[in-house]
């Protein structure tokens, strides 16, 4: 009976190694392990020993039992390892095929400026103010310091509407009025907004110019806001927007409605100050027209002058995105050619 | 304006780099836009970027100041001449040369006084003069019709001073060099191009820019000399001022130069000019025109001898308004109607010239002119603008003018000019000027406390710095304590008289010469306004951020229209569901199908969307932006409105599979309800559709809390023909705004997620034809109870399975109970409410599986 099991225990061996897949190792299972295997026929033989065989042929089989079961795991482990090896195989695809076309929508170029505007100046206490497009004149321009006739009437190409006392807002500016007669409370609490929105001009669309386009101006009141506040402000506003060592230059300038009035310039993004065709060889890129509030406008607030400081700012957000993303033409942002917003 | 640093050296010493001058000119307020050099090399100062200027920098060595002591005639060639050069050599030169203006000279021997002209040695660099296009070229010896050559005379184009080729340079010597100084230090020179913001009136001159130099360089100011040689009998006498309207023409002076004559200007007159683009004409017209530059002053030359003509004698000159119907012919042979607020300048046989604008052509300077009436005169700038528009004429005078010219500075100009008309062209002066001031300006003191300096600026300023840079500024000031009391100088037009603008005013000054850069950068220490959320604001972002999430493109319009084109939105015969307002009306549009403000966010969007159709089969694309809707009061209302667009495929081709479906109503409906969703809002339904721009069978509209707010659907067969968009459905909507702000909820509620199993079950119901889904689901919902949880209709079938004139619909129904879980039992009883509620209410079947 020994032999028996040491024959079994070769023919069995030898038997796995030639399984290679899964039904034949369950064959194998059954034929040694299984309930009629060999191995069970061993256990059964063992009532036919004589009494002081039993327990070392016991054993012996319990040993056979054990090597056959972990012979068996290995074995299956082994197939089982080679059987996903093979399927990965097969499963291998062109991932060089083109994607599923997932369909990706996205915000206009000026959106995602005037966006990025807003969270820097909401950080800085700004709020959003929004005023109308359609505007009177006296808003626009003689409550804004720009009496008829004033020179600098002739800087801006105003649409009028077919009531010479109503326009299309040149500027955002008009908003500022509008901010501190509704915000100011009679010329009593300080304000701080910013006023975004389009403005029209009758000018010759060109790749440079357009009759209509975005501002964001910027307006803070207050009993002692200084010209030095306008600087930090502004240049905090840089470091935000461009990058933290923004270099900021300042030109002094002229707005009507500001006075002391300056232009904000930034140290050219593209090139980094060194000059190129963008800056026309400069180094700065100009950003805003900033100023201090001139005193008729805050008289015209509701505001005493004397009493009371502001300092306003300008901006033109489709500039910066032209800038930033090296657009050549202006028509582009009315035009909504989707294959010009599917780029941002 | 183009100002060279050599005309302004006349009035002020420059001791820094001209390239840091202009950085530091344009810092403080004069922007200078480029630098055009003229022989010098361009110097690199450290901080200051500009382009490369590729001009020719004459070599010191080789292009110098020479004297042509003689010119002879070339013996083989009648079209050259050799000219005998004198450039501070051992001996003279002899050049070849074809420069016409040379050959007046030939044979005359040795010539006295000599000619000055521009030199070029062997192995100079200069422009190619025979080339169209700039060309360099550097001087080689070799023959020229038998005569060995080495050396040029040059003309201007060669030096790179203009494009003038006729013949070489030609100056009289004031003496001051000799032959042989380098050219650099003659004519060199560099242009700065100087951009005037409306408030620098003042510097628009070369003393004017000289000025405001002095003041940044904290330089002296070194004036030209006002004195003129007064020989002839008094002015008076000998014409009349009659000012009839002074608050247009507040100031008006003459001068009188008699037996003068009229030539052509000296070279460094003529060449002044022509570096700032002016045209020579003659002597008398030069001053004219030099001191509009020079001095900013404006200025007019009568032909003296036809004023007395038209007058029969004592000439009157009138400054008034036009007769009705008056005409004028100008410089510019211009015959002019006259507008009635034209300010004029006449004599008693009619009018002269425009005032302040353009001279007429009747008495004018010619070469037979004799006496010379010099004008210098002063004009409200306003009155000069409306002119400029009127006629649309632009002149250096007008363009003065118009910005604003103070009266005190008429008096220099007649003083001035009529001693250089004399140095030029001789004759007598005669004594003292005519002058009729009937309004001068007020003298502005301004009192401005130093702490409000310090206080607006946010940097300490003393007072006594304060006032030494106003004093720069030529300012009178006196310093009384701690507040200084700063009078204009009688140049400025733009220090205002109201006490506080008036310290706006001082203040610019003194930040603007101190320098922007001086002031610190601070952080706001002000009082905070009250931090609040814009709802509006955030709710448009949130619209658009739903709207991107959903695969659509935003697209920003213009927001003009036509008439014309909105009404193409309405089909033939049909009631207009657009707004019923007034429009908007351009007075002056761009364009005419652009004369009005719209109405409808849909008409630009369909023209944006034909625009793409050449590109793109789908367009998915939204805008969110105002109408503008003319109430009859001033101004119009201005909701804001939102557009949707679709059309094309559900989903792109793909080499994978998937369906090449065009989207349809429910696509555009599928996007509205996820917005809707997005917002919170539930509060919804939609009704078959009335817009009249739609498709009666295929649209529906959006009621809001039972509002009506908008309506979506296919675009109407005839619309969408008009815009040739039939090729795929084209799906659209607009809806009002507001509506959504005020109905959205800020805050909901989220539901317990149950963990017991849910029980699925599919259900199909067989329905009129006619029924509307959204019926049948309201009835399953009611009577599905608390435990039904989802109801999703999964087909629609019609067709031969099913009797005519019905409709089955499929459901997946969704049973659920939080709280326990539900047995077969429990979901069969849900299912047999179900269908009873449908038997009953909807008169439907149960299809038979
Ligand atoms: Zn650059």
């Amino acid at each position: 009976m020994t032999d028996s099991i040491e024959q079994i225990r070769r023919e069995a061996l030898d038997a796995l190694r030639e399984v290679t897949g899964g039904g034949a190792l369950t064959g194998w299972r059954s034929q040694y392990l299984g309930r009629r295997g060999a191995v069970n026929k061993l256990f059964g033989a063992i009532g036919g020993l004589p009494p002081e065989e039993r327990a070392a042929f016991g054993q012996r089989v319990n040993a056979l039992q054990g090597e056959l079961s972990r012979a068996f795991e290995e074995r299956e482990t082994l197939i089982q390892s080679q059987l996903m090896a093979r399927d990965l195989e097969e499963g291998e695809i062109d991932i060089s095929l083109p994607a599923y076309p997932r369909r990706q929508g996205g915000l206009h170029p000026s959106t995602r400026t005037h966006r990025e505007f807003q969270r820097i100046w909401a950080d800085m206490g700004f709020q959003v103010y929004q005023s109308r497009d359609v505007e009177e004149d006296e808003f626009n321009f003689s409550l804004l310091n720009l009496p008829p006739h004033h020179p600098a009437r002739d800087m801006q190409d105003t649409f009028y509407t077919t009531d010479p006392r109503v326009l299309l807002r040149t500027h955002t500016s008009p908003g500022q009025i509008r901010a501190m007669r509704e915000l100011g409370a009679g010329g009593s609490r300080p304000i701080r907004v910013i006023l975004p929105g389009m403005c029209y001009r009758q000018e010759q669309v060109t790749a440079r110019s357009e009759i209509q386009f975005t501002q964001v101006e910027g307006l803070a009141i207050g009993r002692n806001i200084r010209m030095s506040d306008l600087k930090g402000t502004i240049a905090e506003f840089a470091k935000r927007m461009y990058s933290p060592g923004a270099k900021v230059r300042y030109r002094a300038s002229y707005f009507p409605f500001t006075e002391p009035s300056m232009e904000v310039d930034v140290e050219c993004f593209l090139c980094d100050g060194e000059g190129c065709r963008v800056c026309k060889y400069t180094g700065w890129l100009e950003i805003a027209g900033s100023g201090m509030v001139h005193p008729d406008v805050l008289r015209n607030g509701g505001y005493d002058p004397s009493q009371w400081s502001g300092f306003a700012f300008g901006m033109g957000p489709e500039r910066i995105t032209m800038l930033k993303h090296g657009i050549q033409d202006i028509r582009y942002f009315w035009a909504n050619d989707l294959r010009f917003l599917r780029q941002f | 304006m183009l100002v060279p640093i050599s005309w302004l050296r006349d009035f002020v010493d420059i001791d820094v780099p001209v390239e840091l001058l202009a950085e530091r000119l344009t810092v403080a307020g004069l922007e200078v836009a480029h630098l055009k050099y003229i022989g010098l090399p361009q110097q690199s100062v450290p901080g200051v970027r500009m382009p490369t200027s590729d001009h020719l920098v004459w070599d010191r060595e080789k292009l110098l100041l020479a004297r042509i002591a003689e010119v002879k005639a070339h013996p083989n060639a009648d079209r050259l001449v050799l000219a005998m050069v004198d450039y501070g050599g051992e001996e003279l030169e002899q050049c070849v040369t074809g420069a016409s203006n040379l050959f007046g000279y030939k044979d005359k021997g040795a010539l006295d006084p000599p000619i000055w002209s521009a030199f070029a040695r062997e192995g100079a660099e200069v422009w190619d003069g025979q080339s169209d296009k700039p060309k360099r070229m550097t001087l080689k010896g070799r023959e020229l019709r038998g005569i060995y050559n080495k050396s040029m005379v040059c003309s201007e184009k060669e030096l790179g001073i203009s494009d003038e080729h006729e013949g070489v340079i030609v100056m009289e010597h004031e003496g001051r060099y000799v032959a042989g100084t380098p050219l650099a230090d003659v004519l060199g020179d560099v242009l700065l191009d100087i951009e005037f913001t409306p408030n620098l009136a003042r510097c628009f001159s070369m003393i004017g820019v000289a000025r405001e130099v002095a003041a940044i360089l904290d330089a002296e100011m070194k004036y030209p000399s006002y004195d003129f040689v007064a020989e002839g009998a008094p002015i008076e006498g000998q014409v009349n001022i009659d000012i009839r309207e002074p608050a247009l023409n507040p100031r008006f002076t003459l001068t009188l130069l008699r037996d003068t004559a009229v030539k052509e200007s000296p070279f460094w007159l003529r060449h002044r000019l022509k570096l700032i683009g002016q045209r020579p004409r003659n002597n008398v017209v030069d001053v004219t025109n030099y001191l509009t530059f020079e001095l900013g002053q404006p200025m007019h030359a009568f032909d003296y001898d036809k004023l007395v003509e038209r007058a029969g004698g004592l000439p009157t000159i009138i400054t008034r308004l036009p007769q009705p119907g008056e005409q004028l012919e100008t410089l510019d042979d211009a015959l002019r109607d006259l507008g009635a607020e034209t300010i004029l300048v006449a004599d008693t046989a009619g009018a002269l010239s425009l005032g302040g604008v353009i001279g007429g052509g009747e008495t004018e300077i010619s070469a037979a002119t004799r006496n010379v009436l010099l004008e210098a005169a002063a004009w409200n700038n306003i009155s000069i603008r409306k002119t400029i528009r009127e006629q649309r004429v632009h002149t250096e005078a007008s363009a003065r003018f118009s910005r604003g010219v103070h009266p005190s500075q008429a008096i220099l100009g007649c003083q001035r000019g009529i001693e250089l008309m004399r140095q030029l062209g001789g004759g007598v002066i005669a004594s003292g000027v005519l002058d009729v001031y009937p309004q001068a300006p007020e003298t502005v003191t301004v009192a401005l406390p130093i702490e409000r300096v310090s206080r607006l600026l946010g940097m300490d300023v003393r007072v006594e710095q304060a006032a030494a840079v106003l004093r720069r500024l030529e300012f009178d000031v006196a310093v009384d304590g701690d507040i200084i009391r700063a009078t204009a100088p009688d140049h400025r037009l733009d220090i205002s008289a109201d006490p506080v603008v008036g310290q706006h005013d001082l203040l610019e000054e003194i930040a603007r010469i101190i320098g922007y850069d001086e002031i610190p950068e601070s952080i706001m220490a002000d009082e905070m306004p009250p931090q609040r959320e814009n709802i509006a604001v955030l709710l448009e972002e949130r619209i658009r951020d739903a709207l991107v999430g959903q695969g659509l493109n935003e697209v920003i319009n213009y927001r003009f229209t036509s008439r014309e084109s909105e009404a193409l939105l309405v089909p033939t015969g049909l009631a207009s569901s657009l707004p019923q307002a007034d429009y908007v009306e351009i007075a002056n549009p761009a364009a005419s199908e652009r004369n009005v403000l719209r109405h409808t966010l849909m008409i630009n969007m369909l023209e944006t969307a034909v625009n793409n159709a050449r590109f793109q089969k789908t367009q998915q694309v939204f805008e969110l932006g105002k109408v503008y809707l003319g109430t009859g009061d001033l101004l119009p209302e201005e909701p804001l409105h939102l557009g949707i667009l679709l059309t094309g495929l559900r989903s792109q081709p793909w080499w994978g599979g998937g369906t090449a479906d065009e989207m349809d109503f429910f696509d555009l409906k599928g996007v509205l309800e996820s917005l809707l969703h997005a917002l919170h809002i539930d509060d919804f339904s939609l009704e078959r559709g009335r817009h009249s721009s739609l498709h009666p069978g295929c649209s529906a509209d959006l009621l809001l809390a039972g509002e009506r707010i908008g309506s979506i659907g296919e675009l109407h067969p005839e619309v969408a023909a008009r815009f040739k968009l039939t090729e795929a459905k084209l799906l659209c909507g607009e809806i009002e705004v507001e509506p959504l702000i005020t109905h959205h909820r800020r805050l909901h509620t989220i539901e317990a997620l149950p963990s017991t199993p849910a029980v699925l079950e599919d259900i199909a119901l067989v329905v009129n034809a006619n029924t509307p889904a959204s019926e049948v689901e309201a009835v399953i919902r009611q009577a599905g109870g608390r435990l039904l949880k989802d109801v999703l209709l999964f087909d629609v079938y019609t067709g031969d399975q099913i009797p005519p004139g019905k409709k089955s619909l499929a459901y997946a129904l969704t049973y659920q109970d939080e709280s326990k879980t539900l047995t077969d039992k429990n979901a069969a009883r849900i299912r047999k409410k179900i269908i009873g509620a449908a038997r009953h209410r909807l008169k439907a079947e149960l299809r038979s599986q």
